[in-house]
């Protein structure tokens, strides 16, 4: 167990250097962050002084070394743009992106999994097959037309949600929530529903198929067999077996859910780490870019270790580089 | 004698604000824009709407009315007493947010600090060679050259508290080179200004409220005022349909229309004094992205003449702005001395004359060029090159378009590699309001040491022009001034330096229970802000 | 050659099997016939679109905005109307479905390529080259494919001229989605190589003295195809959405050539204004394409999982 956690965690140090190196190395190629930093009278002699400044001239990997250091040091450098240090940029961006994430995440299970249970053991009704066709749609349209043609019906024709932002927002401490008031929860209800309706659709197919395979299997016929009724069998013995990939699968899909909230938050102007992050690339401010990649680095490492340690603690018998579900 | 009446004008200003407030309805008003403000910070960057928000919290010496003309503001008197001096009365009895007396060492510190790096300001300084405090109500400027457009400049300086800036830490403006060090005035801020900052929310929101001991008398009837940032054109337009925003600053031209029409929306418009245009690159003797090798077919001024009647500005306007666009034919938009009305006459649009052109110069197959584009600056930027690039290909001018973001455009366009061939940029006086400007900046030969032309990206070079401008700068004389600057302008439309397109329009859209005064350039004071 | 015998035995089973399935679900023909059709007016857009919208000499920006014909503004030959640049809305579709589509495939065929190659020799291999590949593509699953195409995006924007990469948009596109998807060819055919190499038919290969490399080919591949079709025709969908995606980030093909992505996003800009032809008409194609491509894929991993018959 000690070893695993070992080599686990010394993968992540790898998986985080080399990530942070491909994204300090992009940085080189977004752009010149000078002239977003001037106005338009600023004379080239001024802006070339502030490009040395920056350190924008040095080599690359005195820049990258230099940011390596001061990064571990807790120093993420001063934004660019908002002339902020990038730490509290970033912290105070947090929270945002993760109650959207998460909202997203448990809107995708609650109508997914139901929607696939259903679908599974009535593969032939007519409500399963709309069910099936509606969840594709899901998949069949860009996120960022999607949440467009949301705002449009609920915010400017119905006029019941708003277009944009987080509401109400309370802070604790340093956390920021909107999930105590009423209008922060409902500015959380179109960003919530665009970024899960795509893990939705995955969701809920997969549970559909594995519901499919399981009651297929023997083990199903012999609790049918003994006579447990119907309800038994379809939840307490099917059901349960689905979960366990279902909850792999929606684990490692936080992730994903967390790089796809950039298009949401852009769309709903939801302030999270993503609007930051497509703000930063739209001015070349390098130290938020880098300090975002390297952060979302860090969570996908964690997100996935834990995975992989959950795998371990629950079924010891599970070869660890069992593939993944297709999805 | 005066300073006592001012200081009584200060005092009824107040009292008056006190009992107006309470009897006109006064009302919470939210607006949004596609960017932030970058800072609090008032030398921050030299960015209009930067500097425009800013005005609502912190004053300067001078301000604008509503029609643009200077008027007195923490200063009550001004006057170049020598021409390389320049004496400013300052008002009195006047207090910081925070209850500190504005003083004169608070102009002499603010002026210094704008003036120093890393001040963002310090290009309107270029002249000056000392400001100083003569008495705790007067202030001198001297300056190194006669500068007759500094009371000008002064209208983006604003004024902080020296006490205040100096317990916080925040002497020196914002440094973005010195990681880990937030300056105070980023995000906090205390001026004498007609609103106060309550909140700040970098890029998420900031709010500000009326400042109840505001000197001057309030025009506005405003409790509150939220300003949110709304990226995405649609969902800002959408908020604003919704009723969640009251007023948007950046409106989609397309969406002009459908918010003019609906039911609780307007929209206000006017011209801007930017002009948006296109230059040819015609230093180079072998264009860097044509397949035309050995010379540099912008050289030939008919080429540039034909590239010019090739375009049809009228459809560039009627479709891709949507009438929202007033074409000019001069470097200058109405509303900038040194604006010819005469002058301002587009050679006619005529593809065939373009093509005959472009055979009399010996291209009668055409050629290929490269033409590089922003497409996040102007309104409609790249839509209109595309259009353009359509109309090229109809006299056989095959252009490839790169259209980029400001950020890589610009690094790839401006100096010292000006790396185009053929270029879409707008430009505004909006420093000196003065032609002048558009002169040095955009037309005179590029020349480094004497600061010319830094922004003449094609590198055309006219030494009539070069010689008409310099003389120019020092002329007191008005008549004599604008016949020169009328000479340059039918200097640079007889070479078509460049192809000027138009002014864009400023649009802001608001509900309809908002009154607003919208100024030229762009500047949207709150302090003129009505809720119905 | 008794393999050879066994295997056309095999295909023959597997087609009846899929050709009844296929059969007996209409919806799954329905959107085979959708596919075919789609993918032909794609392929036969130079004969059937009413304009050139890639060659700007046609375009005339006068007939910006002109609305579908059975509107009252409309005007013969712009059927669905026309953009903002004047290009014929029906016309654009057809030829941005060919960039769509042929983003959609190569990158789709690029990943399985990788995929599957690195997938066999990871599981026929075994051992450190197993751990290796393995690990590399746990990294490579830890990052969405949006941010990586992202990142690949921006490092070939800084290696080749701006001018360069205009042109070389779609194949920049097709490396960015590609590489973002292999992992689960990888990680498919790898299990199913565990799986198959302990059969007695490869031992039997392998006792012979037959090369790994033609064991692999000829024996262990025709054995993984099936599901590797399966991911590959939902992964068609998903790599489609994705382009659209990029391009709505700003990095996708330019826009003098769009994509259907790129369309949408155009008229994204559009829709509060009243000109929803523009972005809903290539929507709802996006939308129709990506669904039949994805209900085939449904029909494919229903008929060809043996779990189920």
């Amino acid at each position: 167990m000690i070893a695993f956690v070992l080599r686990r965690l010394l993968q992540a140090v790898a998986v985080m250097l080399v990530v942070s190196l491909i994204s300090f190395a992009l940085f080189n190629f977004v752009g010149d962050p000078i002239n977003n930093m001037v106005g338009q009278e600023t004379t080239l002699d001024e802006r070339a002084e502030l490009r040395r400044q920056l350190g924008l001239e040095d080599p690359i990997p005195l820049r990258f070394a230099r940011f390596i250091g001061n990064a571990l040091q807790g120093n993420l450098g001063v934004s660019y743009r908002m002339a902020e240090p990038v730490g509290r940029l970033i912290l105070s961006r947090l929270p945002a992106t993760l109650e959207l994430s998460l909202a997203a995440a448990v809107f995708a299970l609650l109508v997914g999994v139901p929607m696939g249970v259903y679908c599974g053991l009535y593969p032939r009704a007519p409500l399963a097959r709309l069910f099936q066709a509606v969840s594709l749609v899901g998949v069949s349209l860009p996120t960022f037309l999607i949440g467009i043609l949301l705002i449009l019906i609920f915010a400017v024709h119905l006029n019941i949600l708003p277009s944009f932002g987080r509401g109400e927002a309370v802070a604790l401490g340093w956390w920021t929530t909107g999930l105590l008031t009423a209008a922060g929860l409902k500015a959380l209800i179109l960003p919530a529903i665009t970024l899960g309706l795509f893990q939705m659709t995955l969701i809920m197919r997969l549970v559909r198929s594995e519901m499919l395979e399981v009651l297929r299997t023997d083990y199903i016929k012999f609790a049918r067999a003994r006579g447990l009724s119907n309800r038994a069998v379809h939840f307490s013995h099917a059901l349960r077996n689905t979960l366990v990939p279902v909850i792999t699968i929606t684990g490692l899909q936080l992730g994903a859910i967390i790089a796809f909230a950039v298009i949401t938050e852009t769309v709903f102007q939801w302030p999270g780490m993503g609007l930051l992050f497509i703000q930063s690339v739209q001015f070349a401010d390098v130290p938020v870019m880098a300090s975002y990649l390297i952060l979302i680095a860090l969570l996908f490492v964690i997100i996935n270790l834990v995975v992989d340690l959950l795998y371990y603690a629950v079924d010891p018998r599970l070869r660890l580089d069992r593939p993944g579900k297709a999805a | 004698m005066a300073m006592l009446r001012h200081a009584r004008a200060g005092v009824w200003a107040a009292l008056l604000l006190a009992v107006g407030g309470s009897l006109a309805e006064a009302k919470p008003f939210r607006f949004a824009n596609d960017g932030d403000v970058g800072s609090m910070d008032p030398t921050f960057r030299n960015e209009t709407f930067q500097l425009t928000f800013i005005s609502n919290i912190y004053e300067a010496l001078l301000r604008r009315d509503r029609n643009l003309k200077l008027e007195a503001s923490l200063a009550t008197e001004w006057k170049q007493v020598e021409p390389m001096l320049w004496r400013f009365k300052l008002r009195q009895g006047v207090k910081f947010h925070d209850g500190t007396p504005f003083t004169a060492d608070d102009v002499v510190f603010s002026v210094n600090r704008a003036a120093t790096a890393p001040s963002n300001m310090t290009g309107y300084f270029a002249s000056l060679k000392e400001v100083r405090k003569v008495d705790d109500s007067t202030i001198e400027f001297e300056t190194k050259v006669i500068d007759p457009l500094l009371d000008q400049k002064l209208v983006q300086i604003y004024i902080l508290s020296k006490p205040w800036a100096e317990k916080n830490g925040a002497s020196k403006s914002t440094d973005v080179t010195k990681p880990a060090e937030e300056n105070h005035a980023t995000r906090n801020a205390n001026g004498t200004g007609p609103f106060v900052l309550k909140l700040r929310d970098p890029g998420v929101k900031t709010v500000i409220a009326p400042n109840p001991n505001w000197w001057d008398k309030a025009e506005h009837n405003l409790t509150e005022v939220t300003f949110s940032v709304i990226q995405n054109d649609a969902t800002r337009v959408a908020a604003l349909l919704s009723g969640e925003i009251d007023f948007i600053y950046t409106v989609p031209p397309q969406d002009t229309e459908r918010l003019s029409k609906a039911d609780n929306t307007k929209i206000m418009q006017g011209p801007e004094t930017r002009v948006v245009y296109l230059g040819f690159d015609q230093a180079r003797d072998e264009l860097q992205e044509s397949n035309v090798k050995g010379k540099n077919p912008y050289k030939d001024v008919r080429v540039r003449e034909a590239f010019y009647r090739a375009i049809d500005i009228e459809a560039i306007k009627t479709r891709v702005m949507r009438g929202q666009a007033t074409p000019v034919a001069l470097m200058v938009a109405p509303g900038i001395n040194g604006y010819v009305k005469e002058l301002d006459v587009r050679p006619k649009y005529d593809p065939d004359a373009a093509k005959k052109l472009l055979a009399d110069a010996g291209y009668t197959q055409g050629f290929e060029t490269g033409m590089d584009c922003p497409n996040d600056r102007y309104v409609n930027d790249e839509a209109i090159c595309q259009a353009v690039v359509a109309m090229l290909a109809r006299i056989g001018i095959k252009v490839n378009l790169l259209a980029q973001t400001r950020t890589k455009y610009f690094a790839k366009i401006l100096g010292p590699g000006y790396n185009t061939s053929f270029y879409m940029l707008g430009w505004s006086p909006a420093s000196t309001y003065d032609t002048h400007n558009v002169f040095e900046q955009l037309l005179q030969s590029r020349n480094p040491a004497a600061k010319k032309g830094a922004f003449n990206v094609g590198g055309y070079s006219n030494p009539q022009l070069d010689a008409l401008a310099d003389k120019l700068e020092q002329e007191v004389d008005k008549a004599k001034r604008d016949a020169m600057i009328a000479d340059a302008h039918k200097i640079f439309q007889k070479d078509f330096a460049n192809i000027p397109l138009h002014q864009q329009a400023l649009i802001w859209s608001m509900r309809k229970n908002i009154d607003a005064v919208q100024l030229a350039d762009n500047s949207f004071p709150l302090r003129f802000v009505q809720v119905k | 050659m008794a393999s050879g015998s066994s295997e056309r035995a095999l295909a023959r089973a597997w087609d009846s099997d899929i050709a009844y399935s296929f059969r007996s679900s209409p919806l799954t023909m329905a959107a085979a016939a959708f596919t075919a059709l789609y993918l032909l007016g794609a392929m036969l857009a130079p004969w059937i679109a009413p304009q050139d919208p890639f060659d700007l000499k046609q375009l005339d920006l006068l007939n910006a905005f002109l609305p579908p014909v059975w509107e009252v503004e409309g005007k013969a030959g712009f059927l669905l109307g026309a953009d903002d640049q004047g290009r014929d809305v029906l016309s654009t579709i057809l030829y941005g479905s060919r960039v769509s589509l042929l983003v959609g495939f190569a990158s789709v065929v690029l990943a399985m390529l990788l995929g599957i190659g690195l997938g066999l020799i990871s599981g026929y291999a075994g051992g450190a080259v197993d751990a290796f590949i393995m690990r590399v593509a746990d990294v490579q699953l830890s990052f969405p494919a949006i941010l990586i195409a992202l990142l690949i995006d921006g490092v070939t924007r800084g290696l080749i001229s701006a001018q360069r990469h205009e042109e070389l948009a779609v194949f920049v596109l097709v490396i960015s989605i590609g590489l973002s998807f292999w992992v689960q060819y990888a990680r498919t055919v790898r299990g199913l190589v565990l799986v198959e190499k302990n059969k007695e038919y490869v031992l039997a290969a392998r006792v012979i003295g037959l090369p790994p490399a033609l064991i692999m080919l000829r024996h262990v591949l025709p054995n993984v195809l099936g599901p590797v079709l399966v991911i590959a025709t939902i992964n068609l969908g998903v790599a489609i959405i994705t382009e659209a995606t990029l391009s709505f980030l700003g990095v996708g093909v330019p826009s003098t050539q769009p994509s259907l992505g790129t369309l949408i996003r155009i008229g994204n800009d559009y829709l509060f204004s009243g000109e929803w032809w523009i972005t809903i008409f290539p929507g709802a194609a996006l939308a129709l394409l990506v669904l039949a491509v994805n209900l085939l894929g449904d029909w494919l991993r229903d008929a060809l999982n043996p779990k189920l018959h």
